[in-house]
């Protein structure tokens, strides 16, 4: 049985469709990559996932249940965790308070939950920068905060949005390691990313999006020959 | 009433769409303004009506003195400095008022307008009457100002994102004393008008200033059409609560509807978020 | 080092009493071990939770009038009152937060505005507790612990405000340290992130809100039990709930201290200035209030914590 089964999911701004009848699966442990130009509704069908926004058509299955209706901090709690495309740490608390945050989930004692957090920062390579406020770290150092976060919910399923993206070169590397290690141990990502190189790498299976419709799903390989995904975005990635 | 109140509130909708600060000293420059037409007729014996330019000009002049002198520095700041900077400033106007001119209730005697009109059985007193006619006039004045002319829309740019507005070559820091000008010069207005039947007193804006917040966030605040029509709702409001309920109590079912739409539409009736 | 100045100030509050026995200086330090109290209260739903109540009046108001009423009417010991007061707080701020938490910023702060009329108002037009006129808390004699009352001597009166104070100093320690406390900062950083990570940010809420509207009801019992007379202008206004909330600001919002040496410097300030150059009418004393504020907010936006730690740091 799948992990995640989205049906049909619809959802309109006014008269703009952000995602019409978007479909598809994520099995325990798999890696599902999410493509499309801007706009093309990805952080919307996250936003749909998580709860923060409630679709107008379709339903989001966790273990076959509907989760339809629920809070974003009830879903979380079922074992979703994610990350935001626009970076969202707590500024004005320390690294590792941020991370506390997530591992309350799992304990509600305090040392215990500090302790996993160094864990969590020590697994994203963050760990020297536990006692320094949020707000003065970089912005790859910021994207492995929000990882460690989501990870210290301890997540069946983890939402990244956007793993390289505003990234400089250098770091790209190390965080994509970062991604394969913690899929290699198992847990199941759906991961938006820009970089095609990237998400062609590291996916197992590809979902294309284009103005909030799927066009396309299947592996790299057979993404990387679909005439519609080409046309619409490759095309103009590859060129660019 | 409630296009008075539209008009005060328009001018706080105008200030906080412009750079989200919410000017708690709104009422005190209505008091101020009504000060101003109190004076103009007691000196100069200047119906308020007559001396209804000169209250909007002054309080143009202190909303752009408000904004370089106070709200500049604070603009960068958390919500809180703002909120106590431009709520010192209101505890400053309303003591100086009284130190200056000291807690005597005043009214403007024998104005230009006055008695009343009987419409359809319902009397209406003649300069309330024109001054709701007034203030919606200004109302749409403002209106057409922020809607029509270059300025009004380079306003609206910068109210929308300051920064590419200011990429586009709006003077942001212009644009933000000439909301805080014309915001004030609304209240100037209003309390222009109001200073025809309404007592002048240090304390007067309070409550004017109360149902203005609560006229914006009714509408949804930087929405200035919303809050005409929220500020029609509020006067409604008040007057069937007064009637029907105890005129004691207007103010509390004002706000008690504003609690029931919250509970409905958090971000106001036409409000975005 | 930070433990032995927290002692001695301890001790110097405990034998303050005991050196100065005029009332006025007696007086000034009760004001400010309320007004701190009240603010350290404050602070835990605003400095720490983020959501900038101008409303905790309410709060003031129910624990000021409930206890009244209750000896009043009731021939209760204050005691019980101070309880019921807390208890009543408590259950009518979890009905304020239902409408008021899905608010956020400004609409919230304007909100709780509104909540804070609407009482005022009731409580104005409530004939049965006095209405407009207010109450008075029967004067009952010789002075006894049970009645909560105390002509003799302030000192005793001294000493509840330092205990008051020090409970809402121990409530706001133990969260801080707790699992709420995280969640609460959490909330005010970012609440759709804090909801992102599994925190209920509404139980949360109201929890922060509970706790901060029982410790500001004891404020209003013991502020009842020491004048003796309690009407709308006094316990419910706008402008209570805007002092409590300054106190805090000027202090350092959400950090321990903060309201407490907030509390120190205004509340002086302001019972001096009162004494001085008020009750002459021409409210000199608020205008220079009013400019003080505008100083602070202008100047100093993260408050005299702020200040201190930039000395702490400079060096």
């Amino acid at each position: 049985m799948s992990l995640l089964a989205v049906a049909g999911l619809t959802k309109r701004f006014g008269g703009v469709v952000a995602n019409r009848d978007v479909s598809f699966d994520v099995r325990p442990g798999e890696l599902v990559g999410v493509i499309g130009p801007n706009g093309a509704g990805k952080s919307t069908l996250f936003d749909l996932i998580t709860g923060v926004l409630r679709p107008d058509a379709g339903d989001v299955r966790l273990d076959g249940r509907s989760i339809l209706g629920q809070r974003p901090d009830e879903i979380a709690c079922l074992g979703v965790a994610r990350t935001f495309q626009k970076l969202r740490p707590f500024p004005e608390m320390t690294v590792v308070e941020n991370v506390m945050i997530g591992a309350f989930q799992k304990t509600s004692d305090v040392a215990a939950a500090r302790a996993a957090s160094l864990r969590a920062l020590e697994a994203v390579g963050l760990a020297d920068r536990a006692e320094a406020y949020a707000r003065a770290l970089s912005t790859g150092q910021r994207k492995r905060l929000e990882l460690a976060r989501a990870l210290a919910t301890g997540p069946r399923l983890l939402l990244l949005d956007e793993v390289t993206g505003g990234v400089d070169q250098a770091t790209v590397p190390a965080l994509v390691r970062l991604v394969r290690e913690l899929h290699a141990r198992g847990l199941a990502l759906i991961v938006i990313e820009h970089n095609m190189r990237v998400i062609m790498e590291i996916a197992e299976r590809i979902v294309a999006l284009q103005l909030g419709e799927v066009i396309a799903r299947g592996t790299p390989s057979e993404i990387m020959q679909d005439r519609r995904v080409i046309d619409a975005y490759l095309g103009e990635a590859w060129r660019a | 009433m409630g296009c008075v109140y539209a008009l005060i509130a328009a001018g706080l909708s105008l200030i906080f769409g412009l750079m989200e600060v919410v000017n708690f000293a709104h009422g005190e420059f209505l008091m101020l303004a009504m000060y101003v037409a109190f004076f103009a007729w007691a000196l100069a014996r200047l119906d308020p009506l007559v001396s209804l330019p000169l209250a909007a000009l002054a309080l143009a002049a202190l909303g752009w003195a408000t904004y370089h002198g106070l709200i500049r520095r604070v603009l960068g700041g958390p919500m809180l400095a703002q909120i106590f900077a431009t709520f010192g400033l209101a505890v400053f106007l309303r003591s100086g008022a009284q130190f200056l001119w000291g807690v005597d209730f005043r009214t403007i005697k024998e104005p230009l307008l006055s008695g009343r009109l009987s419409v359809g059985g319902v009397f209406v007193g003649l300069p309330q009457l024109a001054a709701s006619v007034l203030a919606l006039g200004a109302f749409l004045g403002l209106y057409l100002f922020l809607s029509r002319s270059e300025t009004g829309l380079a306003l609206q740019a910068t109210a929308q994102d300051r920064q590419a507005a200011a990429l586009m070559g709006i003077d942001t820091d212009r644009m933000f004393a000439l909301g805080w000008a014309i915001g004030s010069a609304c209240v100037g207005v209003a309390g222009g008008l109001l200073a025809m039947f309404f007592y002048i007193f240090p304390e007067v804006g309070g409550a004017f200033a109360l149902l203005a917040y609560v006229t914006v966030a009714l509408g949804g605040f930087g929405n200035v059409p919303a809050t005409l029509a929220a500020g029609v709702i509020v006067g409604l409001t008040e007057v069937v609560a007064g009637l029907v309920i105890t005129p004691a109590m207007k103010y509390a079912v004002v706000f008690l509807l504003y609690l029931a739409v919250v509970l409905w539409r958090p971000q106001g009736l036409f409000g975005r978020f | 080092m930070k433990r032995a100045v927290l002692l001695l100030l301890f001790l110097a509050a405990l034998a303050f009493p005991v050196v100065f026995t005029l009332p006025f200086p007696r007086h000034v330090m009760i004001m400010i071990f309320l007004y701190g109290a009240l603010a350290v209260a404050w602070n835990i739903l605003a400095g720490y939770c983020g959501q900038i109540s101008l409303g905790h009046a309410v709060f003031f108001g129910i624990g000021a009038y409930t206890s009244t009423l209750l000896v009043a009417k009731g021939q209760l010991t204050p005691w019980l009152g101070m309880a019921a007061g807390a208890a009543l707080a408590v259950l009518v701020s979890q009905l304020i937060g239902y409408p008021v938490f899905r608010l956020r910023g400004h609409y919230f702060a304007i909100a709780t505005i509104a909540v804070g009329e609407i009482v005022q108002t009731l409580v104005i037009n409530w004939d049965w507790a006095g209405g407009a006129r207010g109450l008075f808390v029967p004067i009952k004699r010789p002075d006894s612990v049970v009645n909560f009352q105390f002509h003799q001597s302030k000192a005793v009166y001294y000493y509840i405000a330092l205990g008051l104070l020090l409970l809402a100093l121990a409530v706001t320690r133990w969260l801080e340290r707790s699992r709420h406390g995280y969640y609460f900062r959490a909330i005010r950083e970012d609440q759709d992130a804090a909801a992102s990570l599994g925190v209920h940010v509404a139980r949360e809420k109201h929890r922060a809100i509970a706790v901060s509207a029982a410790l500001t009801a004891l404020g209003g019992t013991f502020y009842a039990q020491y004048v003796f007379f309690i009407d709308p202008e006094s316990v419910f206004p706008l402008s209570l709930s805007i002092l409590i909330c300054l106190i805090a600001v000027l202090g350092g919002v959400g950090t321990l201290w903060g309201p407490v040496l907030g509390a120190a410097v205004l509340v002086p300030l302001s019972e001096g200035t009162r004494v001085w150059l008020g009750g002459t009418g021409k409210a000199l004393d608020l205008l220079i209030y009013g400019g003080l504020i505008m100083v602070i907010a202008t100047l100093q936006p993260a408050g005299l914590m702020g200040l201190a730690r930039r000395f702490r740091r400079a060096p």
